[in-house]
């Protein structure tokens, strides 16, 4: 076998190899350390409460109360991104005297700010969209304000060798240059987003796969807010992985692609 | 020594393709003043191949910028069909600009588009319609032997195959002067010298006139009618060779006295300096 061929499949040998492995060590050490089941449940445990969960009606509500809130707050972390980091990369001024701003904004624990956004948004789905958007604003925009700034000079003086205008550099070159950067925010910006509308659920509201979480751990549920971590983690996945599967489709040419697809299949 | 010998060709009764008067530039760094290229005059006419040569630092690729309309000359006038090339404020003229085509030392592609899109890039800011542009850069994609890598990636071609798409991308507009920093430095001596072949052909085909800088000797004189050597500090003309050769030229042009005699005075002068 071609060692391509042999690091195509690698992934899929290895990945449920160590799941099977990780899920074996988990009921060995559990039942043989006798470890109570309140506290640690063995996999069949957690197993069965997925089972139930993926059978109540209210889980599933619960899943598109999430996903809406992480698509909202997504959609708005990525055109407000966009729109920002464009505007800030261009006028250099402008970045410069919000620099500090920005950097506060964005070590401050956004997730600190979700009684109030509770406060100003209510209990329903606008206050998770907030810190969802707001968590995933940071790391698209400053991947933008990035790529703008890192277009190649060699590509400006082509475009000044043919006369192009502004308007035509920004569109047939800056805002193409910076489209790899703008999916690397997204890659991060998409795992961002589901995590503040988890926590948001957490916090307030009584709606949505984070106040299930709560209410299994409320009723000292262990299995349940397992299988409950897994569909989240699973959501997650899934949210990544249409990101990423967007990349592919819109920038096939660039190196973490193009080299991807050449080098293992 | 430095008293530059000025050879401008004979004045036709047409307007010359391009004419450089007393051009010089200054670059102001912490150290102080830079003349990198002062009181050039050249006179170029239609259909001509010019060859800047000279040892780097000596201005050349400066003065193609300058020309080129990517950067603007501190002295003099430079202008292309009697047209003034740079207004003030270091504005460029944008028809006199229209005219040229630039090839870079590095081909520039852009990595987005497919090789028919980087050709077709510069039809498209002019607002030719997509099927048209599109003939004509599959047209040029053939002039420069690019046939069937239409709808590759630059990425996924070699460095000839790139400077030959770059070729063919400033070459879309039909300029009316050509100018070539380099193009082919950073290719291996095989692929050189049959991308000069190509160019040669290339302009012979299309008619263009060209101004080409080098370091190599050689290929200056294989592929110019003139020769300009340039010295640095400042970047002024030292000397102008005329290369008469019948075209098109063939490799073995290379091997006879003559065009060994050129190379070989040449080489002596550039020597010389220091």
């Amino acid at each position: 076998m071609s060692q391509s061929r042999m690091l195509k499949i690698l992934p899929w040998i290895v990945t449920p190899s160590l799941v099977v492995l990780i899920v074996v060590a988990w009921h060995v050490i559990v039942t043989t350390l006798n470890v109570n089941t309140f506290i640690f449940p063995p996999p069949a445990m957690v197993w069965d409460s997925l089972v139930t969960l993926l059978g109540e009606a209210r889980t599933w509500e619960a899943v598109g109360v999430t996903v809406t809130e992480v698509l909202i707050g997504f959609s708005i972390a990525v055109v407000a991104g966009l729109i920002v980091g464009v505007v800030l990369g261009k006028v250099h001024w402008l970045e410069l005297s919000l620099r500090p701003l920005i950097v506060i904004s964005q070590v401050a624990p956004k997730v600190a700010f979700v009684p109030l956004f509770v406060i100003w948004f209510g209990f329903g789905l606008t206050s998770k969209v907030v810190l969802s958007a707001l968590l995933a604003f940071f790391p698209v925009m400053l991947n933008v304000l990035l790529g703008v700034r890192s277009v190649e000079q060699g590509h400006r003086e082509v475009m000044q060798s043919f006369n192009a205008s502004r308007g035509q550099t920004f569109l047939q070159l800056e805002m193409r240059s910076l489209q790899p950067y703008l999916f690397a925010g997204m890659e991060v910006g998409i795992v961002l987003a589901t995590i503040g509308a988890i926590v948001g659920e957490y916090l307030g509201g009584n709606d949505g796969l984070g106040n299930l979480v709560v209410s299994a751990m409320n009723s000292l549920d262990a299995a349940r807010t397992f299988a409950l971590i897994i569909l989240l983690s699973l959501i997650g996945l899934v949210l990544y992985l249409i990101v990423n599967e967007a990349k592919r489709f819109f920038i096939p040419w660039h190196e973490s692609v193009y080299g991807l697809r050449n080098t293992t299949g | 020594m430095l008293t530059p010998t000025i050879e401008t060709s004979e004045a036709g009764t047409e307007t010359p393709r391009l004419e450089i008067k007393g051009v010089g530039r200054d670059f102001h760094t912490k150290a102080g003043v830079t003349h990198a290229v002062s009181g050039i005059d050249l006179t170029i006419q239609r259909g001509e191949f010019v060859a800047l040569i000279g040892r780097s630092g000596c201005g050349k690729t400066t003065l193609l910028r300058m020309i080129g309309g990517l950067l603007a000359p501190t002295a003099g006038t430079i202008e292309v069909d009697g047209k003034s090339l740079w207004r003030e404020n270091n504005h460029v003229d944008s028809s006199a600009i229209t005219k040229l085509g630039f090839v870079f030392q590095e081909s520039n592609l852009f990595p987005w588009f497919s090789v028919l899109d980087n050709i077709a890039l510069p039809l498209k800011l002019r607002g030719v319609g997509k099927k048209e542009r599109r003939a004509r850069a599959a047209d040029l994609a053939d002039l420069v032997g690019l046939s069937g890598f239409e709808r590759s990636y630059p990425r996924e071609l070699s460095g000839g195959m790139r400077q030959r798409a770059a070729i063919a991308r400033a070459l879309s507009t039909e300029p009316e002067l050509l100018l070539m920093d380099e193009p082919f430095g950073a290719l291996d001596a095989l692929t050189r010298e049959r991308m000069n072949l190509e160019l040669q052909r290339i302009v012979l085909e299309t008619t263009s006139t060209v101004v080409f800088v080098t370091h190599d000797i050689p290929e200056a004189v294989f592929l110019a009618d003139r020769v300009v050597h340039m010295t640095p500090r400042p970047g002024r003309i030292r000397q102008i060779l005329p290369a008469d050769f019948p075209k098109p030229r063939a490799v073995d042009l290379q091997t006879t006295p003559e065009f060994n005699d050129i190379v070989r005075s040449l080489r002596h002068d550039l020597d010389e300096e220091e």
